[in-house]
């Protein structure tokens, strides 16, 4: 091992990595698109009319939020087949990292539902509109944009996350540089080129959300 | 084998693994406050060769992932000469992390103390340094504790990932009682549920305790 760095190597392992990255994008992507369903269900829940029901959710985000994400994976990939379930490290990894951003995109709906004013609700049951109408037609319209911002930013934490499911096989960037490593023996290019990538990504990334939130807040009149 | 039975054999490791991941927890968090300060202010230093390195230092750490910064400096860094143990590579990975991150909130806050309050600072003929340590910072504190509550929970979740290079926390011991029994829903639902207590009973009361006696000190309650 030493500390030269080898671009023949690198040329050598850059499509491999390339294309585990496309995993990576897909793991961010589907995680993300889980967690804003799921997250949508929590945040409505939280308004329900049943006490124990928002109560119930309330403490089941706080839980998800104030856990580290990788032993939420490490559960969900565990506990299946103790009781007879198998699930793939896809299927598990999945579902571990789209219920652990629903909490938090819960938290940005929250917000963006808490920011309708009032007199909407009131409009909606003067105009007699059943629950459902006044959601699809009048609130989560006017909720939605707002909460964009945010959603960004969990976007981005997302993409950050998916090293994590590396712990059970999921075959994405960090699982991938692993087994170069562990193949060559040598860490230094996997792991810096892991570390490239990311940034290649997420800054990007970063700065499009950044744009995006000063076009919505402009559109919305809120400079 | 009931739960009862599960928790007395292996509560002695549970409790070891939780000793060591408070350590970590506060050994990182002393790591993040200093790195935060400093990239935090250096950020907003005149000079560009202070500014330069704080806003590398900031946007490399955001930019890429806790884990693969964990992996460099624990895998790559001995091939430049730097060999850290592994503890001292858990929290330091985990407090650079979280320290960029932090950076930006001390950054955000300073700058959000009202102009009146620099003016005055000014007017009184202080340094920069006074003006920033007596004036500037103890305000700038007060701002930025709500944000760094729930960053300083996001640092105690960070503190799992040091199990992956093999250091005895709460998270390591969750997977070796799994590896030895099978009982994943015991091992891992009872490290769950420490995490859960810690960040929720210890970690969030102690921060809104820091909020009403940092408010109080400076006569904002």
């Amino acid at each position: 091992m030493s500390f030269h760095w080898r671009w023949d190597f690198t040329f050598e392992i850059m499509p491999r990595l390339l294309w585990a990255t496309l995993n990576t994008l897909m793991a961010a992507g589907l995680g993300y698109a889980i967690a804003m369903v799921l997250g949508l269900g929590l945040a409505l829940a939280q308004r329900s009319r049943f006490r124990l029901l928002t109560l119930a959710v309330r403490e089941l985000v706080e839980f998800i939020r104030s856990t580290p994400l990788v032993l939420q994976i490490f559960f969900v990939f565990y506990v299946g087949p103790q009781f007879g379930i198998r699930l793939s490290p896809w299927v598990s990894g999945m579902a571990a990292i789209g219920l652990h951003y629903s909490a938090y995109l819960s938290e940005v709906y929250r917000g963006g539902l808490a920011s309708v004013p009032r007199g909407q609700w009131e409009a909606c049951i003067a105009l007699n509109m059943t629950a459902r109408q006044t959601y699809l037609r009048v609130i989560l319209p006017q909720a939605l944009p707002p909460a964009l911002a945010g959603m960004g930013n969990y976007l981005v934490g997302i993409l950050k996350d998916t090293p994590m499911l590396s712990v059970i096989g999921v075959a994405e960037l960090m699982q991938t540089a692993n087994a170069i490593g562990s193949e060559s023996y040598r860490y230094l290019e996997p792991y810096t080129l892991v570390g490239v990538i990311f940034l290649a990504i997420s800054l990007p990334v970063a700065g499009l959300v950044r744009l995006f939130e000063i076009r919505v807040r402009r559109k919305l009149g809120m400079r | 084998m009931s739960y009862q039975d599960f928790l007395q054999t292996y509560a002695a490791r549970i409790l070891n693994g939780t000793a060591v991941t408070a350590a970590q927890f506060l050994f990182a968090s002393g790591v993040a406050i200093l790195a935060a300060l400093i990239a935090g202010l250096g950020k907003l230093s005149a000079n560009p060769l202070i500014r330069g390195p704080a806003v590398v230092y900031i946007e490399i750490f955001r930019g890429t992932s806790l884990l693969v910064q964990l992996y460099w400096i624990f895998f790559v860094l001995p091939l430049f000469g730097l060999t850290l143990p592994k503890f001292a590579a858990g929290f330091l990975s985990v407090g650079m992390n979280v320290g960029a991150y932090g950076a930006e909130l001390v950054r955000g806050a300073i700058q959000a103390v009202p102009r009146g309050q620099w003016e005055a600072a000014l007017a009184l003929n202080m340094t920069p340094a006074t003006r920033m340590r007596r004036v500037i910072l103890p305000q700038a504190f007060l701002l930025m504790l709500p944000p760094w509550g729930n960053l300083i929970i996001e640092l105690l979740k960070g503190t799992a990932l040091v199990s992956l290079i093999s250091v005895a926390d709460l998270m390591f011991q969750a997977k070796q009682i799994n590896a030895s029994t099978y009982l994943s829903a015991q091992s891992f639902g009872t490290a769950l549920i420490v995490y859960y207590i810690l960040a929720r009973f210890v970690v969030t009361p102690f921060m809104r305790w820091l909020e009403r006696v940092m408010a109080q000190r400076l006569g904002r309650t």
